[in-house]
């Protein structure tokens, strides 16, 4: 390989920096402001409550700030008026000690509701009918994430497919340190932690391929520790399980033990995986060790 | 060279990287120049006896002060590399290894050993002066404080050419920071230099505070106390109780590490939260730690250079303390999304939530402090103004981040990174360049020139925007913290592109702050009032700086803002000393032995990090012997005769 000085380095880089500024047109899009589901819509509800409440403080700050600091400057002949002792205001200071008050009781009451709510499957308006959720058992691993699906009895590397307008519950854990799994389009990220379990609902209103990254760094590979969460209809959901079952190789314990281990791979999809693989990694990983939620337990061994 | 000295020394050093042995070279001739420098000049007594041994408490914020700015320079360094390598995709100016290093490296020494010393060289310069003490309660105490902290601060630099850096993050955490993924000396210099530098900072909290609450001249009250030497008490308090968990949590990672046991090991039946918990139980108040001396500054500052009253002094006060008290019960945002119960998510978004109450009070009465005064134009003011929009933006951001369900999206990502770093760069650093500006003459006796001050201004805030705002849409994008690199199509580029340019123009307003010292140096112009800003507390009653004893005579206060009110009712010569009052001034002898801990601590860490006991062992008993040493000092004390005290203050024409 060819030796590159630092400084070589740094002129290539900036050479490369601008000819690309002057090659990319637009930008990324704001995921979290661009929802794909009930769960993030719920968030992003908030946010925008946030922005609005906080601005009302901000913004008089903003222009008192600017307006006293023209005002009262100590310029030759100024004819502001100069009260060097004047200390005292209790109005306005009730009126500065009140107004955040009443803004973080209201901050404070949503939030609380909101954050009661996402512990819960997503409610569907425009589909009252009760659907019975899908669950998928997510591993994130030394730097690739394992998708299994305990009822359909397949399982994928670095994408799932989920099916639209169904609440999809995702159960998670780590073989190997903490990482968080994060779907911004769909909502917020939970962590995946060793030993145990950690329960995060999403769903999808409308088909699309959704951006997913690990959300909490796990060494070298992690900057490469992305997924893909495709959402589809339930009939193309149902006719690409059927495809995987019968066209993909199956998950051995060799494999899954050769996965387990620090790589870097790209997406895979198989047509089965060893028996009780997620509750055996999380028990050998120290679940054995922690008291488990009772509900969380019966419903990954329900399936 | 025999095969194992050769793999011996691979190991020990670290060898590969072009910027490495760039580094290497440039430690050895700065060090070299330094001794020649001192030997040529004849400088190494007076190195010793006037700074190395010095328990002065002037002396040593000075100390604090060169040590903060270099490793600002050291931070600021790492931040630059890694916006060099995040400017455009793919690219490979560093490796996924080094960059790791670095942006643990950043966090560490940014928050531990660059904002910690600075508070410190603030607390150390002015609260004895301030509040009419002579020096703080206990003055050994703090030298051991410094001593520890730069030794402590060292050990971690040596981990850049000597073992390798840590790279689990500067939140270090378990299991990522477990020996299972990362055996190596590394983390170990993280724990080890962190730990003694952290014993240094409880000490340092513990001293001001007996310093404030039991030293106080007579007359001045808690509530006659000046703004910022209120802050620093709230500080000490939260030190007090905070520290102790880091220690803990730091202590026994190392223990996990060094002897095999089983803390934070899921494997063996422990259990990482706890650290996780540990560490921000410390980690979320040690930001209110370095945040609340900077709001003490800007209160001095806002009412010093509007020429009138702090507005609402008591609730500047009360709001102080309530966060302080908040603050500390606000650690589990740090984690929402760690499976924890919507209940425990719901009580700590309310709590966190809270904190900004009280802030928004402070921003409020600092507006009305400058309403009907007469605002001069200063450094420490426009330092000061520009903070204002900062941390209002900063503020905001926080309480949106308070809220459980949108932290939920914003938490890891580059939303948060630009969040914290307007909070704590256009708060604490904005705070402490104030705070600097604003004592440097009290501290060296001259000012320090506006030439390239305005420039550094400018260059510093908008860089600051240029390189933060596009960070929060990454964040919304999202982007990831601690990515070493991002793929082409993910769009993320122009912006990214911009931030770096942002973090050059502060890297470009950081030299001219650089530039602005050394030309004030050169020409320097001597502060012969030492009250060179119409000050309104006691500290600028003095000489500037002042005698080693600061105050022949203690004053006697009897109003808030005493000096102001005495200038106003014009009796200030009540405070020049008075030959016939003086009597001799008890004061603490000079001591080498905070210096030689603080040599035996770095090496008992150098030995506890690649497990050489017997290195341990030797520095262990350099610090007992320390200890036993100081113990059995008879007179640590002395009094400086009343001629040496009236010879002095006829020279500083005040007799």
């Amino acid at each position: 390989m060819k030796r590159i000085t630092p400084k070589g380095k740094l002129v290539a880089t900036l050479a490369m920096g601008v000819s690309t500024l002057l090659l990319t047109s637009g930008c990324g899009q704001l995921l979290v402001f661009h929802p794909a589901g009930p769960v993030g819509q719920s968030e992003l509800q908030l946010i925008w409550l946030q922005i609005a409440l906080t601005a009302v403080v901000i913004i008089p700050v903003l222009i008192l700030l600017a307006i006293i600091v023209i005002r009262y400057r100590d310029r030759p002949g100024s004819k502001a008026v100069y009260r060097p002792d004047w200390s005292e205001n209790r109005t306005l200071e009730i009126i500065w000690w009140v107004i955040p008050i009443i803004i973080v009781g209201i901050l404070g009451t949503v939030t609380a509701k909101k954050t009661f709510a996402l512990t819960q499957p997503p409610k569907n308006p425009s589909n009252p009918t009760v659907v019975q959720p899908l669950t998928i058992e997510v591993t994130s691993m030394d730097w690739k994430w394992l998708f299994q699906y305990p009822n359909q009895q397949i399982a994928t590397v670095n994408y799932c497919v989920i099916p639209t307008n169904r609440p999809v519950q995702f159960m998670l854990t780590s073989n190997g340190p903490m990482n968080a799994f994060w779907v911004p389009q769909l909502g917020g990220m939970e962590y995946t932690m060793p030993g145990m379990i950690m329960r995060l609902w999403l769903q999808a209103d409308k088909p699309g391929i959704y951006y997913g990254h690990g959300g909490n760094f796990t060494g070298q590979g992690f900057a490469q520790m992305q997924f893909n969460v495709q959402a589809e209809s339930e009939q193309q959901f149902n006719a690409w399980v059927a495809s995987i079952a019968n066209n993909s190789p199956q998950l051995t314990q060799g494999e899954y033990d050769k996965m387990a281990q620090p790589s870097i791979l790209g997406q895979m999809s198989f047509s089965s995986f060893p028996p009780n693989a997620f509750e055996n990694v999380v028990m050998s990983e120290g679940g054995k060790y922690m008291k488990h939620d009772q509900v969380m337990m019966n419903s990954i061994s329900s399936k | 060279m025999p095969e194992s000295v050769r793999n011996f020394a691979t190991h020990f050093f670290v060898t590969g990287d072009p910027m490495i042995y760039g580094a290497d070279a440039a430690i050895t001739l700065v060090s070299l120049g330094i001794v020649f420098t001192l030997t040529y000049f004849k400088k190494w007594k007076w190195l010793w006896s006037e700074w190395l041994t010095s328990v002065d408490h002037k002396k040593i914020a000075i100390m604090y002060l060169i040590s903060a700015i270099l490793m600002l320079f050291r931070g600021g360094a790492d931040a630059l590399l890694m916006r060099t390598q995040l400017a455009v995709p793919n690219n490979s100016f560093l490796t996924a290894e080094h960059y790791d290093q670095i942006f643990t490296t950043h966090g560490t020494i940014m928050i531990i050993f660059m904002a910690m010393p600075f508070i410190f060289a603030m607390f150390n310069a002015v609260v004895p002066l301030q509040i009419g003490a002579r020096d703080v309660a206990f003055p050994y105490l703090n030298a051991v404080s410094f001593w520890l902290f730069f030794f402590g601060a060292m050990l971690f630099n040596l981990s850049f050419v000597i073992g390798g850096s840590p790279d689990a993050g500067w939140t270090s955490y378990p299991p990522l920071a477990g020996l299972q993924f990362d055996p190596g000396p590394g983390e170990n210099y993280y724990l080890v230099a962190v730990s003694i530098s952290g014993i240094g900072s409880i000490a340092t909290g513990i001293n001001f505070m007996a310093t404030i609450l039991k030293m106080r001249a007579p007359g001045m009250t808690l509530m006659k106390m000046p703004l910022f030497t209120w802050s620093v008490l709230a500080s000490c308090v939260v030190i007090l109780f905070a520290f102790p968990a880091l220690t803990v949590a730091l202590a026994l990672l190392l223990i996990d590490r060094i002897a095999g046991a089983h803390f934070f090991t899921m494997l063996a039946g422990g259990n990482p939260m706890q650290f996780i918990n540990l560490f921000w139980i410390w980690g979320h108040p040690e930001v209110y730690i370095v945040i609340l001396p900077a709001f003490g500054i800007y209160s001095e500052v806002v009412a010093t250079f509007s020429s009138k009253k702090i507005f609402g002094y008591k609730s500047m006060v009360a709001s102080l303390m309530a966060i302080a008290v908040i603050g500390y019960l606000t650690w589990a945002h740090h984690f929402f999304t760690m499976g924890a119960s919507a209940g425990v998510n719901v009580f700590f978004s309310i709590s966190t939530m809270c904190v900004a109450i009280p802030t928004g009070v402070k921003v409020f009465n600092w507006l009305l402090t400058m309403f009907r005064g007469r605002i001069r134009m200063t450094m420490p003011l426009l330092w000061t103004l520009a903070f204002i929009p900062n941390f209002a933006i900063g503020g905001a951001t926080g309480v949106w981040l308070a809220g459980a369900p949108a932290d939920y999206q914003f938490h890891n990502s580059y939303f948060l990174i630009a969040h914290f770093h307007q909070t704590l760069i256009g708060g604490v650093v904005y705070g402490m360049l104030a705070g600097m500006y604003y004592w440097w003459p009290k501290m060296f006796g001259f000012k320090l020139k506006d030439r390239f001050g305005h420039w550094a201004f400018w260059f510093f805030n908008i860089g600051f925007y240029v390189c933060f705002t596009p960070q929060y849409i990454l964040g919304l994008m999202g982007m990831q913290r601690r990515m070493y690199t991002y793929g082409a199509n993910m769009g993320w580029t122009s912006l990214n592109f911009v931030s770096t340019v942002g973090a050059f123009l502060m890297g470009i307003g950081f030299l001219f702050i650089a530039a602005q010292i050394v030309h004030s140096l050169f020409n320097m112009e001597r502060d012969v009032t030492g009250d060179i800003w119409n000050g309104r507390t006691l500290e600028w009653s003095l000489p500037s700086p002042a005698p080693h004893y600061n105050f022949a005579v203690i004053p006697t206060v009897s109003e808030r803002d005493a000096w102001w009110e005495m200038k106003k009712a014009g009796n200030t010569s009540d405070l020049l000393p008075n030959a016939k009052e003086i009597r001799p001034i008890h004061m603490p002898k000079s001591s080498g032995v905070p210096f030689l801990m603080g040599v035996a601590f770095f090496v008992l860490g150098f030995g506890v990090v690649f497990n050489w006991w017997v290195i341990a062992i030797v520095g262990f008993v350099g610090v007992v012997a320390c200890l036993i040493g100081r113990s059995l000092e008879e007179h640590p004390d002395y009094y400086v005769p009343v001629d040496e005290v009236v010879h002095t203050e006829a020279a500083l024409g005040r007799l």
